[in-house]
């Protein structure tokens, strides 16, 4: 199915001096507006069941065909148990197994180059781009470019940037980033598509998917042939080969990658995995869990420019090896696992938040339970610690995710850790006086009594404290007696 | 393109790298289980190491970190989808997911019914001109074609001339029978846009090119290209797709809206 184009890397962190590309992410915004616009577009969202309905719609057929998938494997959990080993064991030795790519892809043919954040990997595009003299770029999905901020530092400079991925093309049009990492268009109705494109390419209304798809692909064919510069992502990184693995469904980044002069792929650095093997398990696994499909229809190996007897391809190829604070992850050992993410989007697609408060509310470039994960810790947790709390801790992410990251429970982590460094003064002061009341019988049940009788008056008044919470519920009848004293007059019977 | 400022990007990020490294991380959640449960997935020792390392969770572990690899020859992972065992079975299964991803599978006897049938689609679909490329494989079908043709090799390519065409005509590398999938390198197939650009790709194949497993197809091209592996290596699964239109599933993205295998016996 989608525009499978999971490609790298994380969050961008915060640079002030980062022209914003999409008007609704918010690297550029101040922090502390992170929290209060998320609690505004959730509530938001929560109350529009129209874009609910929507999103649940289109999740309906993945869930269907994902299982169908996962049935196909012998046993699913082991093949988890072998993914989440290759990753572990790849990100646990990366200061042997990056050297070691590196020095097979430059082998091959291929230059790389490092960067250290965002504004640095940017410079070393721009600057590529503009070696390679280019008039036109066309790009794949590509996750890092959004977390670099890449098209508006192309187009900033004068380079016309094209989105080549169905989904990200959409989205380009619209100016939106990205909804979901793995189907970044999946909120948009095919009338709004149809008139957006109307718009922009002047063509005919329609409300068929596929005419509309045709409509984009008439559209590119022509960029494809003209860009002098291809830009893409990567999936995996093979330290044996030195190859660059990249997976997609439209063939867009086959294109990216065949007839530009030069290509560009941009990764984080931990996409390295170690066996050309590896992704004999892998591809199967990140296809299924994505998008329910057995392998997506392209899975490329790229091993440097076109070679001597080659028909065509490529005369030049770079990697752009990201850090963009990947290090400060795999310096945390409790949190290291979170590297080992393939960008399948299962976690999102399972998520009982994402699937009511929408892929926006977020505001990061990883959206929903592995986004609230790493965003902390690339953009400071003090702010964005409330992405940790947004969770029913149902601990379906966990159980979606291919390689086995615990996701819910660095969420507690982050939860614990931000406790730590910035308490919260109300919870702390609440949690002595329960400890406190909690401790002495007779302060409790003159509590609760007090409770019971005045359960009908806070109804009535709606104080401030409680009108958050009764905004969507009900507060339940008071019983007429304690618990304590229903045990106390009960058990007699129960002992019969 | 290094920065200059407290040593080169690289020097930089690997230093991190390597500082963040020195405290291991435990296992993932419920391997340690596993491994003990399926100890077949590692060699034992390694398995035994790591395990220990995870427990004592202490910063000396950090050097006694196993290196920790799945090798096909030593294990069959039979908790993968199944490829089959015998070659009937794997045709079989071959034929079966392609199918399932809206392929075309043709078989013909031999290279004479192979031609006829390129030329009955060619004139049904209406073909202007088709491009091909020189192989052992495709050249005895070059008869079959009832229009215009294009060569696609490495003297003066044109990829204006290939995006006029209505059909592209490639070898390939293997078959795989797990996956349904066609994998084609830039070496044997024609270079890389063949396979893409034409609103139709058109493989032909041998029976004998078809592999159980991805791990299999992966194998025979490290063992064919022993020196040097082409620069590019793809796994075409069906025909290109997309269901980025409120995840309904479209044929024909950006690349071959059909797929046609042609199988010789």
């Amino acid at each position: 199915m989608a525009a499978i184009g999971y490609n790298c890397g994380m969050i961008a962190n915060a640079t002030p001096t980062t022209p914003a590309s999409h008007p609704t992410v918010s690297d550029v915004e101040l922090p502390r507006l992170a929290k209060k616009r998320f609690l505004h577009d959730a509530a938001e969202h929560v109350r529009d069941t129209d874009h609910r309905a929507f999103i649940r719609k289109a999740l309906g057929g993945y869930y269907v065909s994902r299982d169908v998938q996962k049935s196909r494997f012998r046993d699913w959990e082991q093949a988890r148990d072998a993914a989440s080993l290759a990753k572990w064991s790849a990100v646990n030795r990366l200061d042997e197994l990056l050297p070691r790519f590196v020095t097979n892809f430059e082998a091959n043919g291929g230059q790389v180059h490092w960067a250290r954040d965002a504004d640095e990997a940017r410079t070393i595009v721009l600057d590529l781009v503009k070696a390679a003299r280019a008039k036109a770029v066309i790009k794949s999905k590509c996750m890092t470019s959004e977390e670099i901020h890449l098209n508006a530092a192309l187009e900033a400079d004068g380079y016309g940037v094209v989105e080549s991925d169905l989904g990200e093309f959409i989205q380009q049009l619209r100016g939106e980033p990205p909804y979901h990492f793995v189907f970044p268009c999946m909120h948009v109705r095919r009338e709004e598509i149809s008139d957006l494109f109307g718009r922009h390419l002047g063509t005919a209304p329609t409300d068929s998917p596929e005419e509309l798809t045709m409509i984009a692909r008439r559209h590119m064919r022509g960029l494809y042939i003209d860009a002098d510069v291809g830009i893409t992502g990567a999936n995996f990184l093979v330290a044996e080969t030195g190859q660059i693995s990249i997976t997609e469904n439209e063939g867009n980044a086959r294109l990216t990658a065949a007839l530009p002069r030069v290509h560009i792929a941009i990764s984080g650095f931990e996409k390295v995995v170690e066996h050309l093997d590896d992704l004999a398990v892998l591809l199967p696994m990140l296809a299924t869990a994505g998008a329910g499909q057995p392998l997506t229809c392209y899975n490329t190996l790229y091993a440097g420019p076109r070679q001597p007897g080659e028909a065509d391809g490529p005369e030049e190829m770079h990697l752009v090896l990201l850090d963009n604070a990947r290090t400060a992850i795999l310096a945390d050992p409790e949190q290291r696992d979170s590297l080992h993410c393939i960008r399948c989007g299962a976690c999102l697609n399972v998520c009982p938040i994402f699937k009511n408060v929408g892929g926006f509310t977020y505001g990061t470039t990883y959206q929903g339970p592995i986004g609230s994960v790493i965003t902390p810790h690339l953009r400071g947790l003090a702010d964005w610690n409330h992405l940790s709390g947004a969770s029913s801790l149902c601990g379906a992410c966990s159980d979606a995710c291919p390689v086995r990251i615990d996701i819910h429970r660095h969420l507690l982590h982050n939860r614990r850790n931000a406790a730590r460094t910035s308490p919260n003064l109300i919870e702390k002061i609440g949690h002595k006086i329960f400890v406190m009341v909690a401790r002495r019988p007779w302060v409790f049940a003159l509590g609760g009594k007090l409770f019971r009788q005045t359960l009908p008056l806070l109804k009535a008044l709606r104080p401030p404290l409680l009108r958050d919470w009764l905004a969507s519920r009900d507060l339940p009848q008071a019983p007429r007696e304690s618990f304590r004293r229903q045990w106390e007059r009960r058990r007699p019977e129960a002992r019969g | 393109m290094t920065g200059n400022s407290g040593g080169s990007a690289r020097e930089v990020i690997l230093a991190r790298i390597k500082e963040a490294l020195r405290v291991p991380a435990p296992l993932p959640h419920g391997i340690a289980a596993a491994l003990r449960s399926q100890m077949g997935l590692l060699p034992a020792t390694a398995a035994l190491t790591t395990s220990g390392a995870s427990a004592a969770g202490s910063a000396s572990a950090a050097t006694a970190l196993p290196t920790l690899t799945i090798v096909p020859e030593e294990v069959a992972r039979p908790w993968l989808p199944d490829g089959g065992e015998t070659p009937e079975e794997q045709l079989h299964l071959l034929i079966e997911n392609l199918g399932k991803l809206r392929a075309v599978v043709h078989h013909a006897v031999d290279f004479t019914a192979a031609s006829e049938y390129l030329f009955t689609i060619a004139r049904e679909r209406d073909w202007k001109r088709v491009a091909w490329h020189p192989h052992p494989l495709v050249d005895p079908l070059l008869a079959g074609i009832p229009c215009a043709t294009y060569r696609v090799d490495a003297k003066d390519f044109d990829k204006h001339a290939l995006e006029s065409c209505d059909a592209g005509i490639t070898s390939c590398e293997a078959l795989v029978a797990q996956t349904g999938s066609i994998l084609v390198s830039s070496a044997t197939s024609g270079g890389r846009a063949l396979s893409i650009l034409p609103h139709v790709h058109v493989v032909v194949a041998t029976r004998s090119q078809i592999v159980a497993t991805l791990a299999d197809a992966l194998h025979a091209m490290k063992a064919l290209h022993a020196g040097r592996l082409p620069s590019m290596l793809s796994f075409i699964t069906g025909p290109s797709r997309t269901g980025d239109i409120e995840r309904i599933l479209v044929l024909g993205a950006h690349g071959p809206k059909e797929l046609i295998l042609i199988l010789v016996d």
